[in-house]
């Protein structure tokens, strides 16, 4: 049993608009230490997703169906004490943009404390000390004097690294980080990734990253999930992914990382955009996008399959790669002809075994 | 997507995709009906979108209702004739209606007050229905609560539309041409902000005197600062943007420049305020007349009707006050309506239900 | 620290505006068409010796500027001349009325916060629920009604129906007496309907919009209970802005004193003011609209400084 287990969750929200799917039977594991990957465009349903794992869905949001078990026990049927317990205890969270995520007119340190004092029950003294100890654990210079500093005292990605230890205060085993260096300029996002890493090791603690950027899941993740529009697309181990993508979005969202010595002339994005999760595509939600659409994609809706055996995938037991594309199920009569390049090898591929699978199709 | 070029780590970019092919996407025949969607109310103009927006928000156009029949009910009270001295029509009826169930002015001193009654409804008697009572002078409350309204509502939108006139020019110039105008502008009406509106009225009217246009300028003292405050503030924004420096370049004269790019971008914020205000003002106005320093005490104005039965009420004569007193009630609050309507209607991301101060201090 | 010399700065930029009111009021008596010294002597002949005396007496053989200068500094000792009609010192006049008027003030201040703030909570909390609804349609009511019909209501109901209270103010007493301070109630409650209605959705909308904020996530993200996530974290940063705006109430409470006093035949200064234009006894009317004024500037002063005190961000 992993240590979280998501099945089946559906998120939706009820707006003046409409039903907007949030997420869709979305189902995933985490291992316990494990650093998993969510990976999709903005609006994907990446954020919602961990919200629901806390349970803080904001109105008009309800968690329709599904489990959410952590470390075996279902959090949807927890009451709302039991939740506290875990929340900021057992599960914490790393938010986006730390300038707004922290209070701005309490000091560091109390809003650090207040966590270990509700949650580990020591007193004011005891509280403190343990928060010096959290901030010097991130990195943050001078902790003891800076315990009584506002948040507007700090640089972006010192308030980053104060987030980061609010999350780490009590010890928790599971860290879900939500685009935990997207505010952040480049060389501060490696050290915050870098001090994920540290932490991920040193504490042993589970990380969920969530983040559009497939480089920075490759640094860091062990697994990956590629999400769109509220579901799995793309589902394993992250060199898979890489170096054999089996889904279409997945391949688009790699070729749009520019890299160095790129000789095209310009940097090479999805077409469209991703809809507006209230009134989707029919079918495949990706075909409008996809340049391996076809007839069927816009009436059969893609399951997610085994890409080996096209059997329906089963993403809490198995770490075999999964992926949603009718190439898999042998409904589509096209190839997925890209071709993954390494460089550095001299094999000019590893090669774009996407064709050998697509060409399950003769089945 | 992703827009971010970091090289930290070896790995990142050694793979290399290729064959992912736009263009297939973007040349061929969409393959279902399916279409994002598309902003359906660009390119309609801001105040046809704030109307239709108006028109679904039932409570103002409850609002607006309301204030059209007080509106009607003080015009068509009782006949309208031109002055003597009126070069066209002059002595003429325009307006013959006479909704109102008697004469306001007519008395019947012996009998004083009556209590409100249903009784007259069919019968009648020469002074009136009484349906809300007679006062002290033995007056129809009714009748005169209608045709008071001439003064009430007419000191409402007289004294805002002035203010509107001067409001708007000061605050355009203070804005546009900033510098030393500006700092004067401003610090006259910061100056005039240090007063309360009510206070500020009395002591013009202190200057001034009472009567009709003494209280409409007294209004007006007051009532111009917050389009002059809100001008401003929009045309400062507003200045920077780019098409206001193009409009220049191509070589517009500063006039056509406020009044063609900057004042239809200000105008949404001035009507919410002015549509406000409007209640603001009848509210003082009403204030005015009841502290005694407004119209003469035989008007009809609501807020002088209560002045004259301040202690009539207070001793249990509720009817005397009451329905001069719900009349201005009953118009502030269809104004407040109509103007949050409106604030929503321009602003639909806007907090719904926030209530505006309207300038009210 | 710094928000010392904040407090520094931001009363240096009081001193022009003093000055400003200061002009404004001086300049009252001189925008009246015709000669000042017809409102003293109420329009009555004089032999010309005895009106150099009075132009003497009042400084009006100076020119305007002296006249302004001695009038102003005369004022800062609270020596604002003698009325015309009672011929009293004006300061004493005022200071005879002035405990009635801010007893009453004080107490409309406490409604206001003590119903506006916890009403404001609970609407945001509860936000577009029944209660929301029902906080929304009290203050439109709130806001609608005039306060001197509200003031006369209260009147007929408590005073005339049910006779809990006299109909006149038991003034004889003194302020500081029972029946006097349970008598101002009243009028208390008449001036602060209206701004608690006004306080009440601004501390609802300000409540709101804090409630959106991250932070309030990271709060619950940490495992707090709601009701710390509310009081320690939500309420603080929303009470900051409905400070500054509870501070410049003190003009609306001013402005329902004027016409409330009235209403309650309330010993206070407003109703000596409205008296006083009606007599055109100008050195009072001067002296209680410059009082007012500085009391305003004052008010929007302590809001400010407040302001600076609660929100550490601000850093002048």
């Amino acid at each position: 049993m992993a240590m979280l287990e998501v099945e089946d969750l559906n998120v939706r929200f009820y707006t003046e608009d409409g039903v907007v799917k949030a997420t869709n039977d979305l189902s995933y594991r985490v291992e316990a230490g494990e650093r998993f990957g969510v990976v999709g465009e903005s609006g994907a349903g990446k954020s919602v997703t961990s919200l629901a794992l806390m349970r803080l869905i904001d109105e008009p949001g309800v968690i329709e169906s599904g489990e959410i078990r952590f470390k075996g026990r279902n959090l949807l049927e927890m009451d709302e004490k039991e939740m506290r317990e875990l929340r900021g205890n057992e599960i914490a969270m790393i938010f986006q943009d730390a300038e707004t995520a922290l209070n701005p007119s309490y000091t560091v340190g109390e809003q650090i404390s207040e966590a270990i004092r509700y949650h580990l029950g020591l007193d004011e003294a005891a509280a403190r000390e343990r928060a010096i100890e959290t901030l010097e654990s991130v990195g943050i210079p001078s902790a003891a004097q800076r315990y009584s500093d506002y948040p507007h005292e700090f640089s972006g990605g010192m308030q980053q690294r104060v987030v980061i230890a609010i999350a780490l205060s009590c010890d928790p085993d599971l860290i879900i980080a939500d685009e935990p260096t997207t505010a952040l300029d480049v060389t501060i996002e490696a050290q915050i990734l870098e001090l994920l890493e540290e932490i991920a090791t040193e504490f042993d603690t589970a990380i969920q990253l969530i983040t559009h950027d497939l480089g920075v899941v490759a640094e860091f993740c062990d697994r990956v999930m590629v999400m769109y529009a509220g579901h799995p697309v793309e589902m394993a181990p992250v060199e898979d992914v890489y170096y054999d993508p089996q889904h279409p979005y997945t391949v688009g969202l790699m070729s749009s990382i520019p890299r160095i010595g790129d000789d095209r002339d310009r940097l090479q994005t999805i077409p469209g955009r991703m809809p507006d999760l209230i009134e989707m595509p029919p079918g495949c939600n990706f075909h409008p996008r996809c340049p391996y659409a076809e007839e069927s994609c816009t009436r059969v809706e893609p399951p997610l399959v085994d890409v080996e055996t096209g059997e329906p995938a089963d993403p809490i037991n198995s770490d075999a790669q999964a992926a949603a594309c009718l190439a898999h199920t042998g409904e589509l009569s096209g190839e997925l002809d890209y071709e993954v390049t390494v460089r550095g090898e001299d094999d000019p591929a590893v090669p774009g075994d996407a064709p050998s699978s697509a060409g399950v199709s003769d089945r | 997507m992703s827009s971010e070029t970091s090289q930290r780590t070896t790995e990142r970019g050694r793979i290399r995709v290729s064959g992912f092919d736009v263009e297939r996407v973007e040349s061929r025949d969409p393959l279902s009906s399916w279409e994002p969607d598309l902003q359906s109310e660009a390119g309609r103009g801001r105040l046809e979108y704030a109307w239709q927006r108006f028109k679904r928000n039932r409570l103002a156009l409850f609002g607006a209702a309301t204030i059209v029949f007080m509106v009607l009910l003080a015009v068509f009270s009782r006949p309208i004739s031109l002055p003597n001295g009126f070069p066209v029509l002059a002595g003429q009826t325009v307006q013959p209606f006479s909704l109102a169930p008697a004469d306001p002015a007519n008395q019947d001193v012996l009998t004083g007050y009556r209590e409100p009654t249903l009784e007259n409804l069919f019968s009648g008697t020469a002074t009136g229905l009484y349906l809300f009572g007679a006062d002290w002078a033995g007056r129809d409350i009714l009748s005169r609560v209608m045709y008071g309204g001439r003064w009430s509502l007419s000191i409402g939108f007289i004294a805002v539309a002035m203010a509107l006139l001067v409001g708007i020019p000061l605050g355009s110039i203070a804005g546009y041409y900033g510098g030393k105008v500006d700092e004067i502008i401003m610090r006259l009406v910061d100056l005039l902000y240090a007063f309360p509106f009510i206070v500020l009225a009395i002591a013009v009217i202190a200057v001034l005197g009472r009567g009709y246009w003494e209280m409409i300028l007294a209004l007006v003292v007051v009532g111009w600062l917050p389009y002059a405050r809100i001008i401003r503030g929009e045309i400062l924004s507003v200045k920077e943007n780019e098409y206001v420096t193009a409009a220049k370049a191509l070589g517009s004269r500063d006039r056509s420049i406020i009044t063609r790019h900057i004042l239809p971008n200000a105008m949404a914020p001035v009507i919410v305020q002015a549509t406000l205000s409007i209640g603001t003002t009848v509210l003082v106005a009403a204030a005015l007349g009841f502290i005694g320093l407004g119209l003469s005490p035989a008007s009809a104005e609501w807020g002088v009707m209560l002045n004259v039965e301040q202690d009539a009420i207070a001793r249990g004569r509720w009817w005397a006050g009451l329905f001069p007193g719900l009349a201005i009630f009953v118009f502030v609050m269809a104004i407040n309506l109509v103007g949050d309507g409106v604030r929503d209607a321009f602003d639909p991301q806007g907090d719904q239900s926030d209530t505006d101060t309207g300038g009210l201090r | 620290m710094s928000l010392q010399r904040f407090v520094i700065k931001r009363a240096l930029i009081t001193i022009p505006l003093l000055l400003g009111i200061s002009l404004l009021t001086f300049g009252m008596v001189h925008a009246i068409p015709g000669d000042p010294i017809d409102f003293i002597t109420l329009f009555t002949e004089l032999d010309p010796e005895t009106e150099m005396e009075i132009r003497a007496e009042y400084g009006l053989d100076q020119p305007v500027y002296i006249q302004y200068i001695d009038w102003v500094t005369s004022a800062a000792t609270g020596d604002f001349g003698r009325s015309i009609i009672t011929r009293d010192p004006v300061i004493s006049e005022i200071m005879e009325r002035l405990p009635y008027t801010l007893v009453m003030g004080i107490m409309a201040f406490g409604v206001t916060l003590a119903t506006a703030i916890p009403t404001g909570v609970i609407a945001a909390y509860y936000r577009n629920t029944k209660i929301d609804q029902a906080s929304r349609v009290f203050a439109l009511l709130g806001i609608a009604i005039p306060n001197f019909l509200l003031g006369l209501l209260l009147l007929l109901v408590f005073a005339s129906w049910l006779d809990l209270f006299p109909i006149l103010p038991p003034t004889s007493q003194g302020i500081v007496s029972y029946d006097m301070l349970v008598y101002t109630l009243l009028p208390a409650i008449t001036i602060g309907t209206g701004s608690t209605a006004l306080l009440m959705r601004l501390m609802r909308s300000s409540m709101v919009e804090e409630l959106d904020k991250d932070y309030v996530r990271t709060a619950r993200a940490k495992g707090l209970p709601e009701r710390t996530v509310v009081q320690k974290h939500v309420l603080r940063n929303s009470l900051i802005s409905v400070v500054t705006v509870a501070a410049i109430q003190v003009a609306f409470i001013i402005s329902g004193s004027v016409v409330v006093e009235i209403v309650f035949s309330y010993p206070g200064i407003g109703r000596l003011l409205v008296n006083r234009v009606g007599n055109r006894d100008f050195p009072v009317i001067q002296a209680i609209v410059l009082l007012i004024g500085v009391a305003v500037i004052l008010a929007n002063f302590v809001a400010d400084v407040l302001y600076a005190y609660l929100d550490p961000r601000i850093r002048y």
